[in-house]
Protein backbone atom coordinates (compact mmCIF):
# COMPACT_ATOMS: atom_id res chain seq x y z
CA UNK A 1 0.00 0.00 0.00
CA UNK A 2 1.44 3.33 -1.01
CA UNK A 3 1.84 6.11 1.51
CA UNK A 4 -1.06 8.46 1.66
CA UNK A 5 -0.45 11.79 -0.03
CA UNK A 6 0.20 14.50 2.49
CA UNK A 7 -1.72 17.71 1.75
CA UNK A 8 -0.70 20.74 3.72
CA UNK A 9 -1.84 24.32 3.65
CA UNK A 10 0.63 26.89 2.37
CA UNK A 11 2.21 29.03 5.06
CA UNK A 12 1.86 32.78 5.15
CA UNK A 13 5.42 33.29 3.92
CA UNK A 14 4.55 31.33 0.75
CA UNK A 15 1.99 33.95 -0.25
CA UNK A 16 4.56 36.21 -1.94
CA UNK A 17 5.82 33.58 -4.35
CA UNK A 18 2.57 31.67 -4.73
CA UNK A 19 1.38 31.96 -8.33
CA UNK A 20 -2.34 32.29 -7.84
CA UNK A 21 -4.28 31.77 -11.09
CA UNK A 22 -6.65 34.56 -12.18
CA UNK A 23 -9.79 32.76 -10.92
CA UNK A 24 -8.03 32.53 -7.54
CA UNK A 25 -7.25 36.25 -7.60
CA UNK A 26 -10.91 36.86 -8.37
CA UNK A 27 -11.91 34.66 -5.46
CA UNK A 28 -9.84 36.49 -2.86
CA UNK A 29 -10.89 39.87 -4.30
CA UNK A 30 -14.50 38.72 -3.92
CA UNK A 31 -13.87 38.12 -0.25
CA UNK A 32 -11.95 41.39 0.23
CA UNK A 33 -14.59 43.46 -1.57
CA UNK A 34 -17.37 41.79 0.42
CA UNK A 35 -15.58 42.38 3.73
CA UNK A 36 -14.93 46.00 2.73
CA UNK A 37 -18.61 46.63 2.03
CA UNK A 38 -19.53 44.96 5.33
CA UNK A 39 -17.08 47.12 7.27
CA UNK A 40 -18.23 50.30 5.50
CA UNK A 41 -21.95 49.51 5.85
CA UNK A 42 -22.39 52.10 8.66
CA UNK A 43 -20.83 54.80 6.46
CA UNK A 44 -23.15 53.85 3.60
CA UNK A 45 -26.21 53.89 5.85
CA UNK A 46 -25.17 57.16 7.45
CA UNK A 47 -24.74 58.86 4.06
CA UNK A 48 -28.00 57.29 2.83
CA UNK A 49 -29.80 58.60 5.92
CA UNK A 50 -28.42 62.13 5.56
CA UNK A 51 -29.10 62.23 1.82
CA UNK A 52 -32.81 61.55 2.35
CA UNK A 53 -33.58 63.31 5.61
CA UNK A 54 -33.79 66.93 4.48
CA UNK A 55 -32.55 69.46 1.98
CA UNK A 56 -29.91 70.72 4.42
CA UNK A 57 -28.70 67.24 5.41
CA UNK A 58 -28.45 66.46 1.68
CA UNK A 59 -26.04 69.38 1.42
CA UNK A 60 -24.20 67.94 4.45
CA UNK A 61 -23.53 64.80 2.39
CA UNK A 62 -22.05 66.97 -0.35
CA UNK A 63 -19.82 68.60 2.27
CA UNK A 64 -18.91 65.35 4.04
CA UNK A 65 -17.84 63.80 0.74
CA UNK A 66 -15.80 66.81 -0.31
CA UNK A 67 -12.39 65.75 1.04
CA UNK A 68 -10.05 63.53 -0.95
CA UNK A 69 -9.93 60.92 1.83
CA UNK A 70 -13.68 60.34 1.87
CA UNK A 71 -13.68 60.42 -1.93
CA UNK A 72 -11.00 57.71 -1.92
CA UNK A 73 -13.11 55.60 0.46
CA UNK A 74 -16.16 56.06 -1.76
CA UNK A 75 -14.11 55.11 -4.82
CA UNK A 76 -12.91 51.96 -3.02
CA UNK A 77 -16.49 51.19 -2.01
CA UNK A 78 -17.65 51.62 -5.60
CA UNK A 79 -14.92 49.29 -6.79
CA UNK A 80 -15.94 46.74 -4.14
CA UNK A 81 -19.57 46.85 -5.26
CA UNK A 82 -18.74 46.64 -8.98
CA UNK A 83 -16.23 43.84 -8.49
CA UNK A 84 -18.54 41.88 -6.20
CA UNK A 85 -21.43 42.32 -8.64
CA UNK A 86 -19.60 41.33 -11.82
CA UNK A 87 -17.61 38.49 -10.21
CA UNK A 88 -20.81 37.35 -8.49
CA UNK A 89 -22.61 36.99 -11.82
CA UNK A 90 -19.70 34.81 -12.99
CA UNK A 91 -20.08 32.64 -9.87
CA UNK A 92 -23.81 32.23 -10.50
CA UNK A 93 -23.03 31.01 -14.03
CA UNK A 94 -20.38 28.62 -12.66
CA UNK A 95 -22.99 27.28 -10.21
CA UNK A 96 -25.15 26.47 -13.24
CA UNK A 97 -22.16 24.47 -14.57
CA UNK A 98 -21.57 27.07 -17.28
CA UNK A 99 -17.93 27.72 -18.18
CA UNK A 100 -16.44 25.36 -15.61
CA UNK A 101 -13.57 24.06 -17.78
CA UNK A 102 -10.23 25.68 -17.07
CA UNK A 103 -9.88 27.64 -20.31
CA UNK A 104 -13.32 29.22 -20.12
CA UNK A 105 -13.07 29.84 -16.38
CA UNK A 106 -9.78 31.71 -16.87
CA UNK A 107 -11.21 33.64 -19.79
CA UNK A 108 -14.29 34.66 -17.83
CA UNK A 109 -12.13 35.68 -14.86
CA UNK A 110 -10.18 38.04 -17.14
CA UNK A 111 -13.50 39.28 -18.55
CA UNK A 112 -14.71 40.15 -15.04
CA UNK A 113 -11.58 42.27 -14.47
CA UNK A 114 -11.89 43.82 -17.93
CA UNK A 115 -15.43 44.93 -17.03
CA UNK A 116 -15.11 45.83 -13.35
CA UNK A 117 -11.82 47.74 -13.46
CA UNK A 118 -12.67 50.25 -16.25
CA UNK A 119 -16.11 50.79 -14.68
CA UNK A 120 -14.45 51.44 -11.30
CA UNK A 121 -12.00 53.85 -12.91
CA UNK A 122 -14.89 55.67 -14.58
CA UNK A 123 -16.75 55.86 -11.25
CA UNK A 124 -13.62 57.09 -9.48
CA UNK A 125 -13.14 59.85 -12.05
CA UNK A 126 -16.75 60.95 -11.47
CA UNK A 127 -16.28 60.82 -7.68
CA UNK A 128 -13.15 62.95 -7.88
CA UNK A 129 -14.89 65.41 -10.19
CA UNK A 130 -12.62 64.80 -13.16
CA UNK A 131 -15.56 63.82 -15.34
CA UNK B 1 -16.44 23.81 22.90
CA UNK B 2 -18.88 21.54 24.59
CA UNK B 3 -22.23 22.74 25.89
CA UNK B 4 -23.72 20.16 28.23
CA UNK B 5 -22.52 16.57 28.24
CA UNK B 6 -23.14 15.69 24.62
CA UNK B 7 -23.40 18.77 22.51
CA UNK B 8 -20.29 19.79 20.60
CA UNK B 9 -20.77 23.45 19.68
CA UNK B 10 -18.35 24.60 17.01
CA UNK B 11 -20.09 27.52 15.33
CA UNK B 12 -19.86 25.87 11.94
CA UNK B 13 -22.75 25.96 9.51
CA UNK B 14 -23.09 23.08 7.14
CA UNK B 15 -25.41 22.28 4.34
CA UNK B 16 -27.06 23.50 1.22
CA UNK B 17 -29.64 25.92 2.56
CA UNK B 18 -27.34 28.87 3.26
CA UNK B 19 -25.50 28.24 -0.01
CA UNK B 20 -28.81 28.51 -1.83
CA UNK B 21 -29.95 31.55 0.17
CA UNK B 22 -26.70 33.34 -0.69
CA UNK B 23 -27.38 32.79 -4.40
CA UNK B 24 -31.05 33.81 -4.10
CA UNK B 25 -30.20 37.00 -2.20
CA UNK B 26 -27.46 37.76 -4.75
CA UNK B 27 -30.07 37.66 -7.52
CA UNK B 28 -32.45 39.86 -5.48
CA UNK B 29 -29.68 42.41 -4.91
CA UNK B 30 -28.65 42.40 -8.58
CA UNK B 31 -32.24 43.02 -9.69
CA UNK B 32 -32.62 45.80 -7.12
CA UNK B 33 -29.39 47.47 -8.29
CA UNK B 34 -30.69 47.40 -11.87
CA UNK B 35 -34.02 48.96 -10.78
CA UNK B 36 -32.21 51.60 -8.72
CA UNK B 37 -29.77 52.32 -11.54
CA UNK B 38 -32.60 52.82 -14.04
CA UNK B 39 -34.51 55.05 -11.61
CA UNK B 40 -31.42 57.17 -10.94
CA UNK B 41 -30.76 57.46 -14.68
CA UNK B 42 -34.35 58.58 -15.26
CA UNK B 43 -34.25 61.05 -12.35
CA UNK B 44 -31.24 62.97 -13.61
CA UNK B 45 -30.13 65.63 -12.92
CA UNK B 46 -29.89 64.47 -9.31
CA UNK B 47 -30.64 67.04 -6.65
CA UNK B 48 -32.33 66.61 -3.28
CA UNK B 49 -35.89 66.57 -4.65
CA UNK B 50 -35.29 64.15 -7.52
CA UNK B 51 -33.22 61.90 -5.22
CA UNK B 52 -35.96 61.69 -2.57
CA UNK B 53 -38.62 61.17 -5.25
CA UNK B 54 -36.92 57.88 -6.16
CA UNK B 55 -37.76 56.40 -2.74
CA UNK B 56 -41.19 57.93 -2.23
CA UNK B 57 -43.37 55.38 -4.11
CA UNK B 58 -44.60 52.56 -1.87
CA UNK B 59 -43.31 49.93 -4.30
CA UNK B 60 -39.81 51.40 -4.16
CA UNK B 61 -39.88 51.43 -0.35
CA UNK B 62 -40.87 47.77 -0.31
CA UNK B 63 -38.21 46.91 -2.91
CA UNK B 64 -35.55 48.82 -0.96
CA UNK B 65 -36.42 47.06 2.30
CA UNK B 66 -36.49 43.64 0.64
CA UNK B 67 -33.06 44.49 -0.77
CA UNK B 68 -31.80 45.40 2.71
CA UNK B 69 -33.13 42.12 4.17
CA UNK B 70 -31.42 40.26 1.33
CA UNK B 71 -28.24 42.28 1.97
CA UNK B 72 -28.23 41.43 5.68
CA UNK B 73 -28.73 37.71 5.06
CA UNK B 74 -26.18 37.71 2.22
CA UNK B 75 -23.62 39.58 4.33
CA UNK B 76 -24.22 37.26 7.27
CA UNK B 77 -23.37 34.16 5.20
CA UNK B 78 -20.30 35.83 3.68
CA UNK B 79 -18.90 37.23 6.92
CA UNK B 80 -19.69 33.96 8.71
CA UNK B 81 -17.60 32.15 6.07
CA UNK B 82 -14.71 34.50 6.81
CA UNK B 83 -14.90 33.77 10.56
CA UNK B 84 -15.19 30.04 9.86
CA UNK B 85 -12.12 30.13 7.62
CA UNK B 86 -9.77 32.24 9.71
CA UNK B 87 -10.81 32.14 13.38
CA UNK B 88 -9.98 28.84 15.01
CA UNK B 89 -10.78 29.23 18.73
CA UNK B 90 -14.43 28.23 18.96
CA UNK B 91 -15.42 30.68 21.68
CA UNK B 92 -14.00 33.65 19.75
CA UNK B 93 -15.56 32.45 16.51
CA UNK B 94 -19.03 32.09 18.01
CA UNK B 95 -18.71 35.46 19.71
CA UNK B 96 -17.77 37.11 16.41
CA UNK B 97 -20.67 35.36 14.69
CA UNK B 98 -23.12 36.58 17.31
CA UNK B 99 -21.75 40.13 17.09
CA UNK B 100 -22.10 39.95 13.30
CA UNK B 101 -25.76 38.91 13.59
CA UNK B 102 -26.57 41.62 16.14
CA UNK B 103 -24.71 44.22 14.10
CA UNK B 104 -26.51 43.31 10.87
CA UNK B 105 -29.86 43.23 12.70
CA UNK B 106 -29.17 46.74 14.03
CA UNK B 107 -28.23 47.95 10.54
CA UNK B 108 -31.46 46.45 9.21
CA UNK B 109 -33.55 48.32 11.78
CA UNK B 110 -31.64 51.49 10.89
CA UNK B 111 -32.36 50.91 7.18
CA UNK B 112 -36.08 50.43 7.88
CA UNK B 113 -36.14 53.69 9.79
CA UNK B 114 -34.31 55.56 7.00
CA UNK B 115 -36.53 54.29 4.21
CA UNK B 116 -39.84 54.57 6.04
CA UNK B 117 -39.32 58.20 6.99
CA UNK B 118 -39.11 59.31 3.36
Amino acid sequence: MSARQVIRNISIADLVRYRLPVPGVLSILHRISGALMFVLLPLTLWLFDLSLRSESSYQQVRQATDGWFVKAILAALTWALLHHLVAGIRYLLLDLDLGVDRRTARGSAWTVLAVSLPLSLWAALIIFGVL
Amino acid sequence: MSVGARRLVVGAHYGLRDWLVQRATAIVLTIYLIILGVRIALARPIDYNSWVAIFVPFGMKVATLIAFVALAYHAWIGVRDIWMDYVRPTAIRITLQLVTILWLAACLVWAVQIVWKV
